[in-house]
């Protein structure tokens, strides 16, 4: 059994007028850690909203743990972990408030699931008695995490858990959602991060409501059906838009220090290509051939879809 | 249960932790009874008094002479005609008019019974009320001066008219007002705003995706305020009785009853207002604008309601405080029991069915 | 001699006992792409608000477009542009409503400013959307066009302040594309950013820990420093050691 499956889910805004989620279906299995990548406004929100019974879709059908999204919400509450975007806590009350409020909610206390949030938990217990208004973003983050396992839910629902938020705190974010993966737990996680999608065992990649593809990061990285260079000059922008020029050129984007490139038709050689950009006046030009990242293919599958 | 009690005490937290909250909760109250209370003090003096003197016998001249006398009045004796006196009053050169009519002194001595007519802006009711005591009691004394021994050979009957406000309300009036002003804002207005403050923070998404019945967190959030605006409710009746000698002449156990009434229509208005608004300021607005302006214009206390326009009287019957008022005015200040506000309180009971019925039914148990 | 937009010498701030910036120095050229990365609460946004003249520095030395930061912060707003991912536009105005206003704002005469958001809203293919509410925009092009009123002016700096946060990979290289224009043109960019790859797009970065500047140099020669494959690398070494974080 799926632990979360979402069946051609369709929903609209404004009476129909602002499409969020376009036919969406997919699979997520039992502990499993996947992630639903896509910029702001992509409708991961919106799916999420469906999942944990906030939002009813206007087409299709939502099951979590087997029990339906619309009849058996009661029964997916109860299931549930749940972290909004802008969830932010109470701000007036401390962490151990804020805990122990959530762990009454759920029918749970802070000893009955202890094991579970222990790690995470005591990096912020020193600061129990601290108003969570005064904590840092990391820390809010990780009290946050706190109360959506207290009860240890079957499924953790995370969104955009990493917006905002620093390098070093992304990466022991990441550390932790791994520890909580060995214990079991179904994790959904949505970023707009695509470096973090190398993190997730499956991920969808959305776009305008729509996926674009479904599949281990590893799998979607080796279908990118092209060649794909690296190029790199003193000038990168003068490269840029040189490039753009170039009639055997397909794409080209920056990529940090280089220029991630697609020829409309491949050749192994790649002497051509860097003798025509040398003459266009280039120094120091390297040219090879890389390994697609995710956000290489994500690049390509928006590419086709807007063709 | 343990989750209910846990969320009230949650709630508790909040208001205790606001210094903000708690100073529109119970500064209030304080601030408005001591406002009212000086604004409305009672304490008269040097008010100008038109004197018309048609008859001009030795009575009145005597009488004219000890109003004088007493340090309240000043005199102003310029002959304005009888027919003139409404437009001074008008115009506001005029507050207070004490008039004597042709053949004063000889009704008195002859016929043992004489009348002046005494007119007061009843606008200002406070000093309209005062003037007319003290004119009653020059009268009377002089009355009793001139006619020493038990039995009164001549009495002069005043005849007072309060002119626009002639049921005189005011003075003691205010209490009752300030009650139905206080509890209508801390209940509505901090009651949407703290259901809203959870919208605002994403912590009602949290709320509802968790096993707590949905209904229950409405519920959980009233409660709170319930018991403060309770609280709040006893400091305005201690501030009353001590601080303001205002007397509770009837039964307190029906006031506090009626008082709880009140107060869970104005919670549900709260929700009602939570419902509909997803930011703090929305909520705040709405219940300010929507709830206290009509509160003060239309309860009553401030403004007449007898000589508001008709549209306006019929308006007046849809706001909750103008029943409360009444209510609490004829049972604090009257000392009438319940037969005879038992209409009054089944105007608000409907009032709160219909209320917390929208507030209910409008609460959804997802986000739209 | 290269012209120095912003010249910062020990600028410090602080808030009772924490030194939110402690003594930071640097100089930005004009024209340059200057990234300013740092971990939350590392002092970014308080550094930034002294040289955009919101706030005022505890102590040291600071000019931005040759105006002190003490004294005439009336003159910096006049000569910079500012742009945030949180507030850019009004959601409720039109695209050229906006453009007005801002242009208004800043004082660009009235035949000025239609001139200019023609070609505007033309450059960014807005021209069917010109009369749309910005509220109803895809996000990322509401980006695109908040960068573009902030330089609408041509101020001679414009600060970014997280300029991509959320928005696709696609659209955010475009966005660039329009960052390396201005620069071409002599505008100083000044950008903070979480997105590392981004940090290489810059000809010199600092990066924040504590308040202080602890990088400050050439994408290319910050590597070769910290010996890294990457600015992510370098980035997570400086800041891995932080004491402080926060928002």
């Amino acid at each position: 059994m799926s632990a979360v499956t979402l069946d051609h889910i369709t929903k609209t805004y404004d009476k129909g007028k602002v499409l969020a989620v376009d036919d969406v279906s997919l699979q997520v299995a039992e502990g499993e850690l996947f992630g639903l990548i896509g910029p702001d406004g992509a409708g991961k929100t919106s799916i999420f909203r469906i999942l944990t019974t906030l939002l009813l879709a206007d087409k299709g059908s939502a099951a979590v743990q087997g029990y339906d999204c619309v009849k058996d919400y009661r029964e997916i509450r109860s299931r549930i972990g749940y972290m909004p975007g802008r969830f932010s806590l109470y701000q007036d009350l401390t962490v151990k408030e804020n805990l122990d409020f959530f762990a009454t909610l759920f029918g749970s206390t802070i000893e009955s699931n202890y094991d579970l949030i222990k790690d995470i938990y005591d990096q912020i217990k020193p600061f129990n008695d601290r108003r969570a208004g005064k904590l840092s973003g990391g820390m809010k983050q990780k009290l946050a995490l706190c109360c959506a396992l207290i009860h240890k839910p079957e499924v953790l629902f995370l969104d955009e858990p990493t917006t905002g938020v620093d390098v070093v705190s992304r990466k022991e974010f990441w550390d932790m959602l791994k520890k909580l993966k060995t214990q079991g737990i179904t994790i959904v996680v949505s970023t707009p991060y695509m470096d973090e999608a190398m993190l997730c065992e499956r991920i969808a990649l959305i776009q305008n409501g729509k996926i674009m593809s479904v599949d281990t990061p590893e799998k979607i990285i080796a279908a990118y059906p092209v060649k794909l260079y690296a190029i790199k000059a003193d000038n990168i922008y003068r490269l840029l838009t040189d490039l753009r020029s170039m009639p055997e050129v397909d794409t080209s984007f920056a990529f940090g220090e280089y220029i991630h490139l697609t020829l409309k038709n491949e050749r192994a050689d790649t002497t051509a290509l860097q003798q025509a950009i040398e003459q266009r006046g280039h120094t120091h030009v390297t040219i090879k051939v890389i390994q697609p990242g995710i956000e290489d293919s994500f690049i390509r599958f928006m590419n086709q879809d807007s063709k | 249960m343990k989750q209910f009690l846990v969320f009230i005490r949650k709630e508790f937290f909040h208001v205790f932790r606001d210094r903000r909250t708690l100073l529109i909760m119970f500064g209030l109250p304080v601030a408005q009874i001591v406002l009212f209370g000086f604004a409305l003090t009672s304490e008269v003096k040097d008010i100008t008094l038109t004197v018309i003197d048609q008859s001009g016998d030795v009575n009145t001249q005597q009488l004219i002479r000890k109003i004088k006398s007493s340090s309240y009045f000043i005199v102003n004796e310029t002959s304005v005609d009888y027919n003139e006196i409404e437009d001074a009053f008008k115009k506001g050169t005029a507050k207070s008019a004490l008039i004597f009519p042709p053949n004063f002194g000889n009704d008195l001595q002859h016929g043992g019974k004489a009348q002046l007519q005494l007119l007061t802006d009843g606008s200002d009711p406070n000093t309209a009320k005062t003037v007319i005591n003290y004119i009653t009691a020059i009268t009377t004394a002089y009355q009793q001066q001139i006619s020493p021994g038990p039995r009164l050979p001549y009495t002069i009957v005043t005849e007072s008219r309060m002119l626009y406000n002639e049921e005189g309300n005011g003075s003691l009036n205010f209490i009752p007002g300030v009650m139905a002003l206080v509890l209508m804002i801390v209940c509505t207005a901090l009651t949407s705003v703290s259901v809203v403050r959870e919208k605002e923070l994403g912590t009602m998404e949290i709320l509802l995706v968790s096993p707590f019945k949905p209904l229950l967190v409405l519920i959980a959030k009233a409660i709170p305020y319930l018991i403060l605006s309770l609280a709040n409710f006893i400091l305005i009746l201690v501030l009353a009785v001590f601080v303001l000698d205002v007397g509770i002449k009837g039964s307190i156990v029906l006031l506090f009853l009626e008082s709880m009434l009140f107060i869970i229509t104005c919670l549900s208005l709260g929700l009602m207002i939570s419902n509909t608004t997803n930011s703090q300021q929305t909520a705040l607005l709405l219940s300010m604008m929507g709830m206290m302006i009509p509160t003060m214009i239309f309860t009553g206390f401030m403004f007449p309601l007898e000589n508001m326009p008709k549209p306006f009287q019929i308006i007046s019957n849809v706001i909750p405080s103008r029943w409360y008022f009444l209510i609490v005015k004829s049972v604090m200040l009257k000392g009438l029991g319940f037969s005879y506000i038992w209409k009054e309180t089944l105007v608000l009971l409907g009032m709160t069915t219909v209320a917390l019925t929208i507030a209910l039914k409008n609460f959804k148990t997802r986000l739209s | 001699m290269e012209e120095k937009v912003i010249v910062c010498k020990d600028l410090t701030k602080r808030f009772g006992d924490f030194y939110a910036v402690n003594k930071i120095s640097f100089e930005v050229n004009k024209g340059e792409i200057f990234g300013f990365l740092g971990a939350n609460g590392a002092g970014k946004t308080t550094a930034m608000r002294i040289l955009c003249g919101l706030s005022y520095p505890t102590s040291g030395e600071a000019t931005v477009a040759g105006f002190n930061v003490y004294k005439q912060t009336e003159a910096i707003k006049k000569n910079i542009g500012y742009m945030s991912q949180k507030f850019s536009l009004y959601e409720n105005l039109t695209v050229l409503e906006n453009i007005e206003f801002f242009g208004g704002v800043y004082g660009v005469p009235s035949a000025e400013i239609r001139k200019r958001s023609d070609n505007l809203v033309q450059k960014l293919g807005l021209t069917a959307e010109a009369k749309k509410l910005v509220g109803s925009l895809p996000l990322g092009w509401k980006q695109k066009l908040a960068f573009s009123v902030a330089i609408f002016h041509q101020p001679r700096i414009v600060f970014l302040d997280e300029p991509t946060g959320g928005v696709d990979p696609v659209t955010r290289r475009q966005f660039w594309d329009m960052i390396y224009e201005a620069a071409a043109t002599g505008i100083t960019i000044f950008v903070t950013t979480h997105y590392m790859d981004e940090a290489e797009y810059c000809n010199r970065v600092t990066i924040m820990v504590d308040g202080k500047v602890e990088a400050l140099d050439s994408p290319a020669n910050l590597k070769a420093q910290f010996k890294a494959n990457n600015m992510d690398e370098v980035f997570y070494q400086l800041a891995r050691g932080a004491k402080r974080s926060g928002d």
